[in-house]
Formats: structure tokens, sequence, C-alpha cells
């Protein structure tokens, strides 16, 4: 969230100034690029891999059908996180210590232990709740995008990974929340406000500039948390990898396929973080006319001194 | 049992305790403010004088005594002559009919002015967003800040961010404004128009107002009455002309002083840095 050091003042230019100025604008994309071709071309020299083989998987049927899969577990678990997040990141910093103590339990628990173990628990322990008799085998018919909770794996692995981000989202909200000046809950208080109103209409939307960038981070490890799904029978983009190599053995070459869909996902979440990010800034720093996609290379270039993904 | 008679004054503090752990930070504070009264409080720094207001607005807890706004108990209810915290709502409720302007103005920084001053009008007690704005147009013009309707309170100087926060409040049609040292975060030469809107609202408006200042010049033209208050009491209280010759002691030591320091502050240029720096 730094303000980057505007450029000083050049009284003219000349097509050296142009030339270095354009290069130091995409020098880390320019770079990057460098480093990946350079890093294929070894990893094409000393591994024997077929890559006929990635390439003809790269769009297979059962790997797309994976891909969806992966997506839509993604999508529903971060819903579900990011309201249980919101949830009990306020009941964090409530006055009341009844309210306190249960975010607090609930914080504890889900971040000191294991999310695969949360997984088994949730589809194997509670398989009562999320595979009730009454509901049917499938509940959710054909609609569309309700299709995939016909399956209890897919049911509990929403349930599992979404509280599971919860806790980490409950945190997140908070320090979000913290960041907000007190005065402004009091302003909100001082003109009639009660605290859930001042909280959603005052403090939350001000906290948002501090809880979007963790929470796009936590986007992307959830993604890549999906593909422990595999092991309560979800097929999802890993589990369909997995599947496939299992039959024909060209198991380097599914994992790099497998590997490369992670990989395009995670790049396109990052990249929309950073134009989000990109413009939550805009509206605070005045005089910023460059395009989005200018500023969120900015965001993508800059040093990352915010700590590393939890895992 | 609450108090209708038309004569009833607007504010009536009664025995006010007031502890934070085991500092006691108001010792027994009484007086009454009469509709249409403009009283100014004063005192030396940890005196209580904001902790005082606070209270006035149910924004801190009381342990003892009574305050009553408009007839009505602020705050609390009696049962069995316990004080009982009354129900958030009814708090809220209380609270929206007086007015609170911060020292630190605390704008709704997510929001340009004029939505600083709908918010609240929209959302706590119902008006039509479009009435809002008409209204918060010209409460924005009474403080001669039309031309920043959609300006953001970061765009804003202090003097302007507090010229609104006093609007914002002012739309809320109050009973009563509190302005807790409301120039205290200004540079010098912002106090000036924000004193004019208070002062303004004082004598045009008839509004009932408690004031917090450090500001004697202002305090002594505006105030119908000032109240002195050091270590958590009231230590004198009078119209403003008393407070030219005031009866006890430590009045006199602080207004001694105020006035060394308001000498000092004038005698300054004012571009040069004042390091000796007044008793702040």
């Amino acid at each position: 969230m730094t303000a980057e050091p505007s450029a000083p003042p050049r009284p003219e230019q000349t097509d050296a100034d142009f030339w270095l100025r354009t290069y130091r604008r995409f020098a880390g994309p320019l770079w990057f690029f460098a480093w990946s071709l350079l890093a294929g071309i070894i990893l094409w020299l000393i591994l024997d891999v077929e890559w006929h083989t990635v390439r003809e998987f790269l769009f297979n049927d059962r790997i797309l059908k994976g891909l969806r899969v992966t997506l839509f577990l993604t999508l529903w678990s971060m819903l579900l996180g990011v309201i249980l997040g919101l949830l009990f990141g306020v009941m964090r910093v409530a006055h009341s210590s009844i309210v306190n103590g249960l975010a607090n339990l609930y914080i504890w628990v889900i971040r000191g232990t294991p999310v695969l173990l949360q997984l088994f628990i949730v589809y194997f322990g509670l398989r009562d709740y999320i595979q009730p008799s009454w509901l049917g085998d499938t509940p959710f018919g054909n609609i569309p995008l309700l299709r995939d909770f016909n399956d209890v794996g897919f049911r509990a692995a929403v349930i599992a990974l979404g509280v599971n981000e919860g806790a980490y989202m409950a945190e997140i909200v908070r320090a979000g929340i913290i960041s907000v000046d007190t005065g402004q809950m009091e302003a909100a208080r001082s003109l009639g406000m009660t605290n859930l109103q001042g909280m959603r209409r005052i403090v939350l939307p001000q906290a948002v500039r501090v809880i979007v960038p963790p929470t796009g981070n936590e986007l992307i490890a959830l993604t890549k948390n999906t593909s422990l799904v595999f092991t309560i029978g979800v097929f999802e983009l890993f589990a369909f990898a997995r599947q496939i190599y299992g039959r024909n053995f060209d198991i380097f070459e599914l994992l790099l396929v497998a590997a490369f869909w992670y990989l395009v996902v995670t790049t396109v979440l990052s990249i929309g973080q950073a134009m989000l990010e990109a413009r939550l800034a805009s509206t605070r720093e005045e005089a910023e006319t460059r395009p989005l996609w200018r500023r969120a290379l900015d965001v993508l270039n800059r040093p990352r001194l915010d700590g590393v993904g939890r895992d | 049992m609450i108090d209708r008679a038309p004569d009833r004054p607007t504010v009536r503090v009664e025995d006010v305790h007031k502890r934070f752990g085991r500092l006691e930070v108001l010792r027994g504070i009484s007086f009454d403010v009469a509709r249409g009264e403009v009283v100014v409080v004063i005192g030396p720094s940890g005196s209580g004088k904001s902790t005082l207001l606070r209270c006035i607005n149910h924004l801190e807890k009381i342990q003892q005594g009574r305050i009553y706004v408009d007839g009505e108990l602020v705050g609390y209810r009696v049962e069995n002559g316990n004080l009982k915290e009354e129900s958030e709502a009814r708090i809220a409720r209380q609270r929206s009919r007086v007015g609170f302007v911060f020292q630190r103005f605390n704008l709704f920084q997510h929001l340009s002015a004029i939505e600083n001053l709908t918010e609240a009008p929209v959302h706590v007690l119902g008006l039509s967003p479009r009435l809002a704005r008409e209204q918060a147009r010209e409460m924005l013009s009474v403080v001669g800040l039309e031309d920043k309707a959609r300006a953001m309170p970061a765009q804003l100087s202090g003097g302007q961010q507090q010229r609104v926060a006093i609007a914002r409040a002012l739309m809320m049609n109050p009973k009563l404004m509190l302005f807790d040292e409301p120039t205290s975060a200004l540079d010098p030469e912002l106090v000036g128009e924000v004193l004019k809107v208070i002062k303004y609202l004082a004598r045009t408006t008839g509004m009932t107002m408690i004031v917090v200042t450090h500001e004697m010049d202002f305090a002594a033209d505006v105030a119908n009455r000032i109240l002195f208050m050091d270590g958590g009491v009231v230590v004198e209280e009078g119209p403003p002309a008393q407070f030219d010759n005031p009866r006890e002691p430590r009045t006199r030591e602080f207004l001694r002083r105020v006035l060394q320091r308001d000498g000092a502050e004038e005698e300054t240029e004012p571009d040069k840095l004042d390091v000796n720096g007044g008793s702040q």
C-alpha cells in the first residue's frame, strides 16, 4: 500500500530516455519472461518428458472437467469463508467476552489443526449430517450452478474448506477493522447509529482496503488447497490427473498438465487482485490518470514485504 | 417518571461520578443548561471536561448520578433505585437527538462531504435520500461550503472538515449540540472560521450548546455561562463577566496561565517557530 515515489520532472526527452523509460517500466515482466524461458529449456534438457503427451492432455475432456470442479470448489468455499470471516471477524472485535470467546474458540481450533484432517472429519465424521437420508441422491437435480452439490464429497469439501478459510478470513477482517480509526465508530454512534449499523456502513467499507490484498492471497492459497479433496473422492483437476496417469503411467506429463492449469488460475487471480488493489489505491491518491493495467503492473512488480503465503 | 414540565432544563446533570478503573475523573458534577443557553466549559487538561461531554452523549458510562437531556434519563433506566444500562437501540435514539462535534472531526473518510451529511438522516431517521441531499446542500451553504459538496474529507482543510462535521451534526436537527474542543486540532489560522460558525449557531438559531474550549476570547464572547472545571469537579460557575475577576484562586491561577500563553502567541511572528511554546 506504500505510495510510489513520483518521477522527477524531466526537462527534455530524447529517444534514449524513451527507451530507458520503456525498459524500466517493463523490466519486471521482461526478466520474468526471460527466466521462465531459461527454466523451460533446462526442464526440457534434464527431464525425460514426452511433451506431445503433455500437449495431448492439456485440453483433455476430463482435465477440463476437473478444472471446472476446482474452480467451483474454490468459488463456493471462498464464499463461505468470506461470510464466516466477516461474521467471526466482527465478533472478534466485539466488547462482549461471550461473543469474543466463541470467535476465539473457532479460530483457535481451525487454525490449530491441519486442513486435511478437517476435511476427513467433515467427510467421515459428519457424514450423517451432510448426507441425511431424507436428502436423496441428487437433491440439486440439474440446476446449472448447484449441480456439483449432488456429490456428498463436494458438499463436505466446500464445508471443510470454507470453514477453514473462515478462520483465516476472520483474522484478516479483524485486522481490517482495527485499522480503521476508532473515531469513525464514535462519530457513527454519536449520530444515532447502532454498533451494527456503524460497523456495516462506516467501518467495514473503510476496512476493505486493508482486507482486499490478503484476501487475494487467501483465494490463491485456497485454489491450491482444493487439490487435497481427491482424498475424499472428489474429482477435481488433480484427481483427474491422477486417474489418467493411473491408467497410462504418463505420471510426470499429467502432473505437468495439472501444474499448468493451477498456474493459469493463480496467475489470473493474481492479476485480478493487482487490478483491484490499484483501483482501491486510486480513490485515495489524487491525480492518478494512468490506465488501470499499468497501475496493476506496479502492484505486481513491487517488492513483496508483506510476508509469504501460509503454506 | 419522566418530567415533562415545559420549563425543564435541556440538560440536567446530577452528581455524576465517572471512574476509569481506580482513577475518578468526574467527582460529583451537577449543573443545568436551560433551553437556548450556551455553556462553555473551561479548565486545565485532565480536568474531566471532555469526559463530561462524552457522558452527556453516553459515549462513556457513568458510575453514579443522573444525566437528563430534555427530561429523559440518558443511557440508563432506574430499577430498584439502581442505574441499569438502556438497550442499545434506545441509547442510539437518544444520541440521534444530540449533536456531537469531535476534536478530530471524525468525518467518514470513505464518503464525500455531502454523503457525510446525508448518511445518518437517511439511515437513522429514514429520510428519503433526495430530501436529505436537498437539506444537506442548504446545511453546507450555512457553513459556507456549498462548493465542497463532492469533496472527500482528505481533500478538505482542517477548518473545512470541522465545518462539515458541524453541519453533519446539525442535519439530525438536534436539541443540543456538544462541542469537544472543536478548534484544538486546527492550525491557528483556521480556528476563526470554525468559531464563526459556532457563534452564528449560538446567536442566530438559539441552539442549546455546551462547548469545551481553550479559546477564552471566544468563551467570553459566546457564553451565557462559563463552568470552570478542575480535578473532576466544577470549581466556579457564572456569567463571563465573573471570570474577569474570578472568586476562586484556582480559577485565577488557570486564567493567568492561559492569558499568559495567549499573550506569548500574539508576540510570536507568524512564520517563526514558537520554540518556547506556551504551557499546553
